[in-house]
């Protein structure tokens, strides 16, 4: 059964501490270094040898560096940080003054009994360091950073990638118009998602999303010369910003129920909610507004839809940011803030709510578009959006490291995947996989292996990476304890879990289909001229496509190591040594160093027990589902294509020309579910059309028209008592206005003939009128 | 509140620069134009020079005090004096008008708009930064309503005669409206004026007295009319929707130096009035009436992101903007709490520079491609790259984007309503706050579909080859840079304000904790609030 770890120990002290090692006291320099190159770039990029390009890797690769110095500290810290030891008066004060020495010492024992099975350990203690950032209604706010194993592992997996991508754009973006540009947003954009993940508070979070978010604008549209490219930036800010509503009222609501109004700080809200006392109602109201921005930012059902719009920008950018990182952004604001979902969502022992199931849709919505794409980042981007509901839907059935160990596997596997997709169409300048590629394994042999092994991954083939996470999320939804399956864990989301298998199937299923169509076959593409559409095309290349060159194949290398290999540093307890109760000293590492189980900032979560039956059935449903589509496009299509003599890609051709519902079926997903039309064409269109007209109509006719009727009546009154009032008054005063007017030139005398002065008198006359009647009355 | 002495003449001196600037300039005859470029340039700076000093030689630690005290006999037989101090609500706004007239000075060095006159061109505009500033200082009533009708005047010739093509219309329901709107306003005061023998012993204008005996012991109903006047006056004035109408004209018609300081200063004479005037001397009434004000200032926000949509010109839509951007505002003030007001004060500063910005950049488009109809531009960002990207910038600052100003003043509002003063109903301003925060979305959808409009995709034929299409020349840049420059600080370091506003603020929301019936709401918000 699984560990619960009572909930009595997790009270009191707050287990954070601000004196620890240097790299993790420091980690602010990690974000700030980008941000810096970002500045040097935008001033000085054009004019260096590289154009800027330098300053961008220079930066990243110290950060990376950092990073991987405060991911080592951490785990020293993790392990040997003992709090009591290290200076109590800081303990204690930011424990708001709450805990006490003896506090310190029985929260430890508590831990120490928790987790005796990992052979004794310490407490788990973020590292929290801030500053005086603002002040209103006499409170002061802090910025700052928070370093635990979260924010470590983000830190390691930006920085890596980002290099990567770094190194990858250089040949790939080559020769592009706006070359310093792109490097600059690369930049910026590592600097802001390095901020993001490091923030202490939930305000400098709302910071680092919304500045995330706009990189990501700016990288969508860099070809904004083109009108799709720019409709697709706009919508993938738009949408955020659908999402950002959820995001202000949720925080908001945090910020009062849970921080008190008077502090944004993560662990501090997150502690008063793991104490309980906070309002469970705004709690529901909060989980389910985050809720909605991790639609809009994460590629949630059904705020998904820019992000395959958004594979507008260029490749490399589609793997930093809309692969691995940004759109992780969501997921790991609930990993933040899980204690509010875990209690608003009364996630444990329960079967069903609203993030799991958002997720759930999101896993077989996203898959099943996925097959109907022609273009080969399309079906990335859904696959991405499948993988992304995986996550929220494992954050939302309880297996909270089960979701941040997938984010950590996906981000290698799929920018894998990403850059390798970049690599062929570099070579072949087009991503439509039906048009222009096929067969290209035998010109790019090594692009296609290391394609090969990232599908493999993505697939949850056995042993490489996405086999271990996705397995992971399987076994803790619960679903198969409950299906008569073995393995317990903190809630029973069969519906979750059939998903979750029906996932995997599509997983395995269409990227069978992929790797087929792009590199299997007869190669279709070298039959036009105009189709650059990707990068300048400086290399004035026809005929047979060629491999890429070195910066581009060495990320995929480095990248393909970490898809086959890193799955590994989360062993299930029980495999090949130790026991399931009791893991041994190499296994479920990240879950021993990410975890913040224990701390007094997270609720007390359990873990499923691995079961082996699940991680038999999982791969064999995957396996199936790759034969499927391996025997539909490997077999059948290669061989009726080879028997005609040309291709057969392209024509429709299977179920959905003999049966009237799979084609109503295919149609169905070809339109993307409606759901664009539905937002472009009926929404946005409403509003910017009709809804906007009307209310400018009303503007001019009705407001306006009132204003304009009231100073007709005024004039016309005014004419009136002009005629009537005493002469000398209204003269001395347009007299007077004359004289002012005389200085004004002659195009104001031609103005002035009069008519303002004799309203602006009126007006005052009439004002001192009224004020004397209304002082009488008052005075009665 | 105490107010406390310090320096008698800089404040004057700071006020009535600019006027005597303007009168040096009138010495002079109107053809050496280059000369009265540089009189009024030089003017500004030295105004600027003193606002520098305010800002040095303040008293931070004392920010919730009135500085700077002076208080003259003016106007014995009615009791009006020349009283003037400074604190934190209005340092601030002083430091953004004497910081955005010398960049209009440095733009109208190349860009005196059509039928020229530079000399009462630039007179006008020092004149108008005299009634600004006087404004910003006053601390009498009487002296307040003669500044703020003093900024009116030059406003209605810089429209009348340097404005667009309906200019005459525009000038005129400018004047009118604002006028009508103050004639109300003027009521209040004089009511106050009358009334305050009951509880003072004497007649006064004087506004620290009324702040500090606040609601004065008058009726209740008598206050609810009194405060109406004077939401009538200051709301045109910011202007709250149903009262707008006259800003999109004014601004459309302006000559750019004018929709410039009308956007950066001349609305926040509104804002400031409620939160210096009406709020801390009719605490009662402010909080019968804060519900509706808080109603317009939403529907504000919704209608007049709407009304940018529809907007087929590029100024009109800016000036179309500020009827939401000035809905954050007074949300923010409506719900009576330091927060709320903190934010709003950030809103104006943010909203005088963003704004101010766009209008500049709408001028510079103007001047190059001689129309602003968004259906015809295009490309900008291919034939002036740093023009369009100043464009893109200042799109992002104004659509609230964390990170620079205009996010200040937005989310701490929306923050606000959250937690209305007490007395006020939550339910309402939690309904508010939902509203306001849609409205992002669309201030999103207006600016950034502005942007792809006119600065993405490539250059229509029309402009395609025209060399009057240039990127941002020198003048542009010495006058911008400070505005860019200062929209990045005050996003990244908002405390440089917050600390500056906060103290001032919780200052005139406690005040009302003297008073035993009047503003328990407020006075327990401010408590609540400020003792966590």
């Amino acid at each position: 059964m699984f560990a619960t770890l009572a909930a009595d120990a997790v009270s009191k002290v707050t287990t954070v501490t601000n004196d620890a090692n240097w790299f993790l006291e420091n980690a602010w320099i990690i974000p700030l270094l980008p941000a810096i190159s970002f500045v040097l770039i935008l001033f000085f990029g054009k004019r260096m040898p590289y154009k800027g390009a330098e300053i961008g890797i220079a930066a990243v690769s110290a950060s990376f560096v950092l990073a991987i110095l405060s991911g080592v500290a951490w785990m020293d810290h993790r392990d040997n940080f003992e709090l009591e030891k290290h200076d109590d008066e800081h303990a204690i004060a930011l424990s708001d003054g709450a805990g006490s020495a003896s506090d310190t010492a029985e929260y430890a024992v508590g831990t120490l009994a928790a987790e005796a099975g990992d052979g004794g350990t310490h407490a788990y203690v973020a590292v929290q360091q801030s500053t005086q950032w603002l002040q209103s209604g006499g409170i002061e706010f802090n910025a700052g950073i928070m370093v635990d194993g979260l924010s470590v592992m983000m830190l390691f997996v930006v920085t890596f990638i980002s290099l990567l991508v770094h190194i990858y754009s250089t040949d790939y973006v080559s020769g592009d118009r706006r070359y310093t540009h792109f490097f600059a947003f690369l930049s910026l954009f590592t600097a802001s998602m390095l901020f993001f993940v490091l923030s202490d508070n939930i305000l400098q979070m709302i910071v680092g999303w919304e500045l995330v978010g706009v990189c990501s604008f700016a990288l969508i549209g860099h070809w904004w010369e083109e009108k799709p490219n720019s409709d697709a930036a706009l919508k993938a800010f738009l949408t955020n910003r659908v999402g950002d509503v959820g995001l202000l009222v949720g925080m908001i609501t945090l910020f009062f129920a849970a921080g008190g109004g008077t502090t944004f700080d993560t662990i501090k809200i997150n502690e008063a909610i793991v104490q309980g006392g906070v309002s469970h109602t705004a709690l529901v109201v909060a989980a389910a507004c985050l809720t909605a921005a991790v639609m809009s930012k994460s590629g949630q059902f059904v705020l998904h839809t820019w992000l395959p719009d958004a594979m507008a920008g260029p490749t490399p950018v589609s793997a930093l940011i809309h692969a691995a990182t940004m759109v992780v952004a969501g997921i790991y604001m609930v990993a933040r803030l899980y204690p509010v979902f875990w209690e608003g969502m009364q996630i444990e022992g329960s079967s069903i709510n609203l993030l799991a199931t958002v997720g759930a849709i999101t896993v077989v919505g996203a898959g099943l578009l996925a097959f109907v794409q022609d273009d080969i980042k399309k079906v990335l981007a859904y696959s991405t959006v499948s993988q992304l509901g995986y996550m929220a839907m494992a954050l939302g059935v309880g297996a909270w490291t089960a979701a941040v160990f997938h984010l950590f596997t996906h981000a290698f596997f799929k920018a894998n995947l990403f850059l390798g997709s970049g690599s062929v169409a570099h070579a072949v300048h087009s991503f439509d996989m039906k048009r222009d590629m096929g067969g290209m394994r035998k010109f790019m042999p090594k692009t296609y292996i290391t394609f090969v092994i990232g599908s493999l991954a993505l697939a949850g083939v056995f042993p490489l990476a996405g086999f271990w996470s996705k397995d992971e999320i399987l076994v803790n939804t619960g679903g198969w304890g409950v299906l008569g399956g073995s393995g317990a864990a903190p809630g029973s989301y069969t519906f979750h879990f059939v998903m979750g298998m029906i996932g995997a199937a599509l997983t395995a299923a269409y990227m069978t289909r992929c790797v087929y169509l792009t590199f299997h076959g007869e190669y279709r593409g070298g039959h036009h001229e105009d189709h650059a559409d990707d990068h300048a095309d400086d290399h004035a290349h026809h005929g047979e496509p060629h491999e890429s060159g070195p910066r581009i194949l060495y990320p995929l290398y480095i990248l393909s190591a970490f898809s086959i290999l890193i799955g590994f540093v989360n062993f299930p307890p029980g495999f090949l040594t130790g026991s399931k109760k009791n893991p041994s000293g190499w296994q479920e590492r990240f879950l021993h160093f990410i975890e913040p189980a224990g701390s007094s900032y997270f609720p007390a979560v359990g873990h499923a027990t691995p079961s082996w039956s699940l991680a038999i059935v999982a791969s064999l449903v995957a396996v199936v589902g790759a034969a499927f589509a391996y025997y539909y496009y490997f077999v059948r299509l290669d061989r009726l294509s080879k028997q005609l003599g040309e291709s057969l890609v392209g024509m429709p051709n299977g179920v959905t020309t003999t049966n009237v519902f799979a084609r109503a079926g295919h149609n169905l997903l070809v339109n993307k579910y409606y759901l664009d039309h539905l937002y472009t064409g009926v929404i946005a269109g409403f509003t910017k059309g009709p809804l906007a007209r009307a209310v400018n109509w009303v503007n001019q006719n009705v407001i306006d028209g009132m204003v304009n009727k009231a100073g007709e009546s005024a004039v016309q009154t005014g004419q009136l008592v002009y005629h009537k009032i005493d002469q000398t008054i209204v003269d001395g005063a347009v007299n007077l206005s004359g004289r002012v007017s005389d200085a004004s030139g002659e195009e104001l005398r031609a103005i002035n003939s009069g008519k303002v002065q004799n309203y602006a008198a009126i007006m005052f006359a009439g004002a001192a009128l009224l004020a004397g009647a209304f002082v009488i009355l008052l005075a009665l | 509140m105490d107010p406390i002495a310090g320096n008698d003449w800089l404040l004057t001196a700071l006020v009535f620069a600019p006027l005597a600037g303007a009168l040096i300039m009138a010495l002079f005859p109107s053809e050496e134009e280059g000369l009265h470029k540089q009189l009024a340039l030089l003017t500004s700076l030295v105004t600027l020079g003193l606002g520098v000093w305010l800002l040095l030689d303040f008293d931070y630690d004392n920010a919730g005090q009135i500085q700077y005290w002076l208080d003259k006999e003016w106007i014995e037989v009615i009791g009006a004096g020349y009283t003037i101090g400074v604190d934190g609500m209005s340092l601030p706004l002083i430091a953004l008008s004497v910081l955005v007239m010398p960049l209009v000075f440095i733009y109208s060095w190349d860009h005196i708009p059509s039928p020229g006159n530079a000399k009462a061109f630039l007179m006008l505009m020092l004149i108008l930064e005299t009634g600004m500033l006087g404004t910003f200082v006053a601390q009498d009533l009487i002296l307040f309503f003669v500044f703020f009708e003093v900024v009116l005047l030059p406003m209605f010739f810089m429209i009348a005669v340097w404005g667009g093509e309906d200019r005459r219309y525009a000038s005129l329901k400018f004047f009118l409206y604002t006028l009508f709107g103050s004639a109300l306003m003027l009521l209040g005061f004089l009511a106050l004026f009358f009334l305050s023998a009951d509880s003072l012993g004497e007649h006064t204008f004087n506004m620290v007295d009324l702040t500090n005996n606040a609601g004065l012991g008058i009726t209740r109903s008598s206050q609810l009319l009194i405060f109406g006047g004077m939401f009538l006056g200051f709301g045109v004035k910011v202007p709250m929707f149903p009262f707008h109408t006259w800003l999109p004209d004014a601004h459309t018609q302006a000559p750019t130096q004018g929709s410039v300081i009308l956007a950066a200063v001349l609305l926040k004479l509104g804002t400031y009035g409620f939160i210096r005037i009406a709020i801390p001397m009719l605490p009662e009434a402010a909080e019968a009436w804060a519900p509706y004000i808080g109603l317009l200032a939403v529907i504000g926000i919704i209608y007049g992101a709407l009304g940018c949509l529809a907007q087929t010109d590029m100024k009109r839509l800016i000036a179309f903007s500020s009827v939401a951007h000035m809905g954050f505002v007074m949300l923010g003030i409506a719900t009576l709490t330091d927060f709320g007001i903190n934010a709003a004060i950030f809103g104006m500063v943010a909203h005088g520079l963003i704004t101010g910005m766009l209008f500049f950049v709408a001028g510079s488009v103007k001047e190059r491609y001689h129309t602003l109809e968004i259906g015809r531009l295009g490309g900008m960002l291919v034939q002036a790259p740093h023009l369009g990207w100043i464009l893109g910038f200042t799109a992002m600052a104004s659509l609230g984007l964390p990170g620079l100003a205009g996010f200040w003043g937005e989310f701490p509002a929306i923050l606000s309503a959250y937690n209305p003063a007490n007395g006020l109903a939550e339910e309402t301003f939690r309904g508010y706050m939902v509203v306001a925060a849609i409205g992002t979305v669309l201030a999103a959808g207006y600016l950034l579909w502005l942007l792809q409009r006119t600065a993405m995709g490539e250059p229509p034929d029309e402009f395609k080859d025209d060399p009057e299409i240039t990127d941002v020349n020198t003048f542009e840049w010495i006058a911008w840079s400070p505005l860019l420059f200062l929209i990045v600080l005050f996003g990244v370091a908002p405390g440089l304000i917050f600390e500056v506003t906060d103290p001032a603020v919780v200052e005139s929301l406690n005040n009302c904790l003297q008073l035993p019936d009047g503003c328990e709401g407020v006075a327990d918000a401010a408590k609540a609030a400020s003792g966590g």
